[in-house]
């Protein structure tokens, strides 16, 4: 189980090493095309990058929580989710337990973020609360927490930044190179056929530097996934409840409001999938849905990273885990499934019940019983007024704080 | 001469850093096997501390079930009395417990007052989550077990480990049938 971070860092390593290639390639092109001298564009292009890094860094996982909107909720404000993440982070042996945030969106999807294991947060969406039961939330926070473990987290937001960088490069400079007519001041220097060359293969980088970066980026993302997957299945010895998971969350078309592309692959499925579409080409963040439920299934009774291997391979007939991580580990059994008939897990409009007073408890609202029919009314913090009438069955009420 | 003198020296060094690298992976393992075993006591624990609690809202709406509760209650005071116990002797008495409480959930389906008491729902939530954590602890501490016991009987680890005392350690393993398989509850 801890072969695998390795193995998966030094494949991902060769991954990252080519898009930083990428950068000074494009740092490259800008030099030759722009300052007639190859350092100063890889200079400017490094100096970009360190500042993005650093911010990235320090503040990635604020800058992140709070672009999506998401709010940090503690026990007291639904006690199920956070007891999940509790129980997940105790089968992944993490040595803290993540942060829990909520985003109030009706879209089904889920994220986690955090450069360390130490100072980690996973985030859900309150759509996706209500919609999964026990077994299917601990598959889909055991999928965030072994991002997190396997430390997809902090490679995703570096390589996240580099491609940034790439991007903002090549899209800043292509526009300069139409506005400054294009590689004049090339001609009026040296000239000749050498420098009208030369020019040319800088322009090439610069086109290509952000698409060629944009498919690393997918294909680290991508491979991340299944990993995380197989690791959620390992966590809880119960593929079946990440499978279903999956299953729910691929039949909701609601997009993630606050995603945007370059948080897409920090989601538990990609946020801006189209309903039916098979994404399986190369400019997808995510596996598509159905394969990763076809492996989950197809992994049977044994649990461990072998049997996922195996399945996988006759789903999409190709390697994913590291050999290295096979080797020595040992085949499970499944569990049993803990919520099918089981007592006092709550049903879907229990789960509903739950989520909504939760939502409006963080917004403060106040929670009042009408007198007359029982109906619960609630009142926005900011409520004045001595009485309120039910609107049910018309009784007043006093709306006195109790 | 002195390239034979550097060769031997080199590998002198390699073959020392190598040890150090071997025994210091053996402590970090024994310090995760501790850690787990740590992990399971505290959720253990926890559970003895809801059970009572549990049994007296249980007791409030369901009286005829004495039976039920004095089982559930002998079996935590007998867990806790053997919680200085090796693995194998504690993991017998808590599955007895778990077997219990089990028991004792079934019974509240049969009470609908109770079903929908929020004291009771809550002190359930808690309780679910106790044994799941108890048994993803388990599981933990099980994993950490193994790979620990597998480096201290492979090769070249293993000598290492015999030279400074690193010792097998015992799974936690529950052989109470009634443990493994999830309460199923009926009406007739």
């Amino acid at each position: 189980m801890w072969e695998q971070i390795k193995a998966n860092r030094n494949r991902s390593i060769l991954l990252v090493i080519g898009m930083g290639v990428l950068l000074v390639a494009l740092g490259y092109g800008i030099g030759v095309y722009f300052f007639d001298n190859v350092y100063a564009g890889v200079a400017v292009a490094g100096v970009i990058w360190v500042i993005m890094t650093l911010v990235g860094y320090f503040q990635g996982d604020s800058i992140l929580l709070a672009t999506s909107g998401a709010k940090k909720i503690g026990k007291k404000d639904h006690p199920r989710l956070f007891n999940v993440v509790e129980e997940m982070t105790i089968a992944c042996g993490l040595p803290k337990m993540p942060d829990v945030y909520i985003i109030d969106d009706p879209a089904l999807n889920a994220f986690a973020v955090g450069r360390d294991p130490e100072k980690a947060a996973v985030a859900i969406t309150s759509g996706l609360l209500q919609k999964l039961n026990r077994d299917e939330l601990q598959g889909v926070i055991a999928h965030e927490l072994a991002h997190i473990k396997n430390r997809d987290v902090l490679l995703m937001s570096m390589t996240a930044v580099l491609l940034g960088t790439i991007v903002i490069l090549s899209y800043y400079f292509s526009r300069m190179m139409f506005f400054t007519g294009g590689g004049s001041r090339r001609s009026s220097d040296s000239g000749g056929a050498g420098g009208a060359i030369i020019a040319i293969i800088g322009l090439v980088f610069i086109i290509l530097a952000p698409i060629f970066a944009q498919l690393i980026y997918f294909a680290i993302s991508r491979r991340r996934e299944y990993l995380a997957d197989a690791s959620a299945a390992l966590y809880t010895r119960y593929p079946e409840g990440l499978a279903s998971a999956l299953e729910k969350l691929g039949s909701s078309t609601n997009q993630v409001k606050a995603a945007n592309q370059a948080t897409a692959p920090m989601y538990t499925v990609n946020p801006f999938r189209e309903k039916g579409r098979k994404a399986a080409d190369l400019t997808s963040t995510h596996p598509p849905i159905s394969e990763r439920v076809k492996i989950l299934r197809k992994m049977g009774g044994g649990i461990s990273y072998q049997s996922y291997e195996q399945a996988a391979e006759e789903v999409t007939r190709q390697r994913i885990i590291p050999t290295s991580a096979l080797a020595g580990a040992q085949t499970l059994a499944a569990r049993e499934p803990s919520t099918e008939g089981a007592v006092g897990e709550p049903d879907k409009l229990a789960r509903t019940r739950e989520t909504q007073d939760m939502l409006f408890g963080m917004s403060r609202y106040r929670k009042l019983d009408c007198q007359q029919c029982g109906t619960v009314l609630r009142l926005p913090p900011d409520y004045k007024a001595p009485v309120v009438r039910c609107p049910h069955c018309g009784t007043v009420n006093q709306a006195i704080n109790k | 001469m002195e390239i034979t003198l550097i060769v031997i020296l080199v590998v002198i060094v390699l073959v020392v850093l190598g040890l150090v690298g071997i025994y210091n992976g053996l402590v970090k393992l024994r310090n995760q096997v501790k850690n787990a075993w740590a992990q399971i006591d505290v959720q253990l624990k926890r559970r003895y501390d809801l059970i009572p609690n549990l049994v007296e809202t249980v007791k409030g709406y369901a009286k005829h079930e004495r039976e039920v509760f004095e089982n559930v209650t002998k079996a935590r005071n007998l867990a806790q009395q053997v919680s200085n116990s090796s693995p194998g002797v504690r993991a017998q008495a808590e599955g007895e417990l778990s077997a219990g409480l089990s028991r004792l959930l079934a019974v509240a389906e049969a009470y609908p007052d109770l079903k929908a008491n929020q004291n009771f729902l809550a002190l359930q939530e808690e309780l679910t989550s106790t044994e799941n954590k108890i048994s993803f602890s388990r599981q933990f501490y099980n994993d950490s077990v193994l790979n620990y016991n597998n480096k201290t009987q492979m090769f070249p680890s293993n000598i290492i480990a015999g030279m400074f005392g690193f010792t097998m350690n015992e799974y936690f393993e529950v052989k109470v049938e009634a443990e493994r398989t999830a309460p199923k509850v009926s009406f007739n």
